[in-house]
């Protein structure tokens, strides 16, 4: 079933429908006399241009590439984010432990040693703050590809989109930032590749 | 009445990384009984269980909130219904802060905190310790 392009006064019109009102208005319109009515042409012929100019843009902006690849990827980044600074904070209360225990029970040097590690507990919510605020970007990313899709469902293939791979003059991959986890090559893999041209 | 440090304490945080903070901060504190939970139906078992002197809790969690966790403790009719009860959470919208009073929040701590904000938390809660 044909999807309603826009609705007029609770009327609900497909694509069709739509262009078939614009060439009767055109239509009409070009066969009558009159300044006014060449004003009116006009402004509807600029508006076409307008609608025309817009779908290239949005063909051009690839909307496809942006739900299947910058959306996820973006994600993907964020919840390695998330998984790191984890990580990291675990890292750092393990030591403080470590630290707490050697220190020992009691003593002023204790009571400074314990006092200055509960401060470095403290400051580790900065992951909890962090990682709320990164979910809340995923969801807003998550929330922008569904408009993305509905925006590509609706103009479909009024859209003459370039699917092209955007030029690459081979650098582009070169400057990607820090690795996924298990997606880029290991230090002993870099080692073993860097031995080969010894 | 002194706070008696040997009583139950929940804490209930879905970040590993805030339960192990809350946890060593309470420890400190001289609070030795520590149990913990990762989100709200999780802690809510846990109450219907066992005996608590306090629950800290965080807001924003899934499947069940904080919020739902506090009016589920609240509106039990159980023995439980009435133990003391500390939000501690990022939101700090004064209408989360009413929302949370509303439902018999005791207290509300705002993320991040630190040792010395607890302590007045809960001394402020439960009396002086």
């Amino acid at each position: 079933m044909t999807e309603p392009a826009t609705t007029l006064q609770g009327a609900a019109y497909d694509r069709e429908q739509v262009v078939k009102i614009i060439n009767s208005v055109l239509s009409k319109v070009e066969g009558a006399e009159g300044e006014q009515s060449q004003s009116i042409f006009n402004e509807i012929k600029e508006l076409q241009t307008i609608i025309n100019e817009a779908r290239k843009e949005l063909g051009a902006a690839r909307p496809g590439q942006i739900n299947d690849k910058h959306i996820p990827d973006a994600t993907d980044e964020l919840d390695a984010v998330v998984e790191a600074t984890a990580e990291a904070s675990n890292t750092i209360m393990d030591a403080c432990d470590v630290i707490q225990e050697k220190a020992g029970g009691a003593g002023d040097a204790a009571d400074a040693i314990t006092a200055e590690v509960m401060k470095i507990y403290e400051a580790c919510s900065f992951q909890d703050i962090t990682g709320q605020r990164i979910t809340k970007v995923v969801k807003t990313l998550k929330e922008i590809e569904e408009k993305v899709q509905a925006l590509v469902k609706v103009l479909n293939e009024r859209i003459p989109v370039d699917d092209a791979e955007e030029e690459d003059d081979g650098t582009v991959d070169l400057l990607a930032g820090p690795q996924l986890p298990n997606k880029g090559v290991t230090q002993d893999d870099i080692d073993a590749l860097l031995a080969e041209f010894d | 009445m002194a706070v008696d440090l040997n009583m139950n304490v929940l804490i209930v945080d879905d970040y590993n990384t805030m339960l192990r903070i809350v946890k060593n901060l309470l420890k400190q504190l001289g609070f030795s009984n520590i149990d913990e939970a990762m989100d709200g139906a999780e802690a809510f078992e846990k109450v219907k269980q066992k005996n608590y002197g306090l629950i800290i809790s965080d807001w924003n969690m899934e499947p069940m909130t904080g919020l739902d966790f506090l009016k589920a403790v609240r509106g039990s009719g159980e023995n439980y219904k009435d133990t003391p009860f500390i939000m501690v959470t990022a939101e700090s919208k004064t209408e989360n802060v009413v929302l949370a009073k509303q439902a018999g929040v005791n207290n509300y701590i705002v993320k991040p905190f630190n040792a010395e904000t607890l302590k007045a938390k809960i001394t402020a809660v439960l009396g002086e310790f």
